[in-house]
């Protein structure tokens, strides 16, 4: 049967006008709502910082000098370590491993949501169940004790294990809200329409739901990026990752290890988690924006919100 | 009652799952590591602990899985969670009782006074969210929710107790002053504490408000709170008895997520602080490899979290008769 091609020529041709100035109109939206802007100006920041690593900081991180604990100087922007490693450098070079990791774990969770969040609610039935019932018994056990576990037994995750344990542990979040708004578009006309039109089921998804899904998916890889940094930046901390490699959470993980506070270094600890900070700080912004957009009611607007008080309270 | 039923089965399925994993992880982990364990053990334990350690890691043993979960699932019964490498020959069960009062009393204190704070100021910036305080409130709170737990542990324990020294840098009690119900105790026990608790309310406050913000906001539009002001009550019985209200529900249905957040936030913290809880003793069996202490933390921590989760259910089933009715 050809059934997937006999409706598709007159609906894309319907179909695309009117997805391209919507989708146009969200991206203005998104730039003009200056919340999203200042979170994508940081972010983007950040992945460049971790892209001209080399230009901006050259030299391998992990370099040995006889300058110990040294607070910041002209030369060392932002002092060194207990072995003589420039902060500033580390905190450059280590924007990479913790911002790839947070890339590919938010990546892998997020598919994870997908597929078991949306292919559970599309088919429904038993295999719905079954999926709802993982999700909402995995939300409720607790991942870090969990991955703290898994990763003691790995002995030092390595990138690869690190990934795979974030995003075992990480995927149920996600699940449960696709899940709820696949349920939600099932029910509508389109794709009750799309269907007795005869669409294969992949089609449905494909041009069906995913256009319907795709903000509150990038909302989802957004959080879980978030997720994946803040676990992996924990595990690293508690020296459960590869220690060797120059990262934030490495550092802080050799700070903690050579009593840094306790010599005053505080030029070694608050950089590495004032970027962390940034960073996740950042995402949030981007997925509140993204709110703000689905919900202009949120916005803290002062203008509209005077008028708006004066037009209905009083 | 069919509700709490409902919960309880949900609650039990979950509980069996997480001992389920208990079980698995260490069988299904690559090298073997109980097996290095038993190496390294041999010789320094006596032969009595080191078959124990076989029988709950089902090392050497010819018996098939199922036998070995059946045997495990019967120890569990018994309340044997084996015996601590770390603490030996002290049995993992007396040495997670002695962390848990800590664990319960600073982590599930911090929590309900940053849902409470979380929640109040939530409404409050939501009731004024035309003002600078919306504005100033939601970036503010979003930048401290991506704090690590531990890095602003770290932070808190350089400023107010080293630079500053007006708290205590480690543990939960002085030394001179074991724990006991006098009035100098529990001061002592409170300062030790202020600190930790801290840092959790601190990381865990912005989650809070903003989603009891989000929650509130369109209430504020709904009828009857036009109704009300139209009918002339007071800012303040509108604010709290109307708007807030119901909102509130859905506030307490992210408990759940949330939980499991701040316990892992607590963790984090007890470690930084040294502070004598589960996850404390969690890092301690993580650096020893004591794997028989592990699996017992990890199961109990899952047990505490269902706990928390399953009375939160209960008071949300109270609290929004439809629950009660709807499928969930």
């Amino acid at each position: 049967m050809m059934t997937p091609f006999t409706a598709s020529p007159g609906d894309e041709g319907e179909a695309l006008p009117s997805v391209k100035p919507r989708s146009a109109r969200t991206w203005l939206a998104f730039v003009r709502n200056r919340t999203g802007l200042i979170g994508i100006v940081i972010f983007v920041g950040f992945v460049v910082l971790g892209l001209l690593a080399p230009v901006i900081a050259p030299g391998n991180p992990a370099t040995i000098t006889m300058h110990i604990m040294s607070p910041p100087t002209a030369h060392y922007w932002l002092g060194t370590t207990a072995e003589g490693q420039s902060v500033w450098s580390q905190v450059i070079w280590g924007t990479r491993p913790t911002l790839v990791i947070g890339f590919i774990a938010g990546a892998l969770t997020t598919a994870l949501s997908i597929i078991i969040g949306v292919g559970g609610a599309y088919n429904g039935g038993a295999l719905d169940d079954v999926a709802t019932m993982f999700s909402n018994i995995f939300i409720v056990i607790p991942g870090i004790p969990l991955m703290i576990v898994l990763a003691t037994y790995l002995h030092h995750a390595g990138t690869v294990a690190m990934i795979l344990v974030i995003s075992a542990t990480g995927w149920p979040f996600g699940a449960r809200v696709l899940r709820s708004q696949t349920l939600a578009l099932r029910k509508r006309d389109f794709v009750q329409a799309a269907r007795l039109t005869g669409e294969s089921t992949w089609g449905i998804v494909q041009r069906e739901l995913f256009p319907n899904m795709i903000s509150l998916i990038v909302a989802n890889f957004l959080s879980t990026i978030m997720y994946a940094i803040g676990a992996e930046v924990s595990l690293q901390f508690l020296g459960l990752g590869n220690i060797n490699t120059v990262s934030w959470g490495s550092m802080l993980y050799w700070a903690g290890n050579y009593q840094a506070l306790a010599f005053g270094a505080w030029w070694w600890i608050i950089p590495p988690g004032i970027c962390i900070a940034l960073v996740g700080g950042a995402l949030a912004l981007v997925n509140r924006s993204i709110d703000e957009i689905a919900n202009p009611q949120l916005t803290s607007a002062p203008k509209r919100g005077r008028l708006h008080r004066g037009g209905t309270g009083s | 009652m069919r509700y709490v039923r409902r919960r309880l089965i949900f609650y039990l399925i979950a509980f069996w799952t997480s001992i389920t994993l208990n079980f698995l992880i260490p069988r299904l982990m690559p090298g073997n590591p109980a097996e290095n364990l038993m190496m390294r053990m041999h010789g320094k334990i006596s032969p009595y602990a080191l078959k124990a350690l076989e029988a709950e890691f089902g090392v050497f043993q010819h018996a098939n899985l199922a036998v070995q979960y059946w045997r495990y699932l019967i120890a569990l019964a018994h309340g044997n969670l084996g015996v601590s490498i770390t603490y030996f020959p002290i049995r993992v069960s007396t040495v997670i009782g002695q962390s848990l009062i800590w664990t319960l009393g600073l982590i599930g204190t911090a929590t309900i006074i940053s849902f409470v704070l979380g929640t109040w100021l939530g409404i409050w910036v939501a009731w004024h969210r035309h003002t600078a305080w919306d504005r100033l409130t939601v970036p503010v709170a979003m930048f401290t929710s991506a704090f690590p737990y531990f890095w602003l542990a770290l932070i808190v324990l350089y400023v107010l107790g080293f630079v500053l020294g007006w708290f205590p840098l480690s543990g939960a009690y002085s030394n001179t002053l074991p724990p006991a119900l006098t009035l100098p105790s529990i001061a002592d026990l409170l300062y030790h504490a202020a600190l930790p608790a801290l840092t959790i309310v601190v990381v865990s406050l912005g989650g809070w408000i903003l989603s009891m913000r989000n929650n509130m906001i369109p209430s504020l539009n709904e009828d009857y709170i036009q109704l009300a002001r139209a009918a002339g009550l007071k800012e303040r019985t509108i604010m709290y008895q109307y708007a807030a209200r119901n909102a509130l529900l859905p506030n307490l249905t992210g408990f759940a997520m949330a939980l499991g957040f701040i316990v892992a936030g607590g963790i984090l913290t007890e470690i930084v602080f040294s502070y004598p809880g589960l996850g404390f003793l969690l890092y301690q069996a993580s650096s020893n490899q004591d794997y028989p202490l592990l699996q017992g933390l990890l199961l109990m921590i899952s047990f505490a979290v269902l706990l928390a989760n399953f009375a939160v259910d209960l008071l949300y089933g109270r609290l929004d008769p439809r629950a009660a009715r709807s499928e969930v």
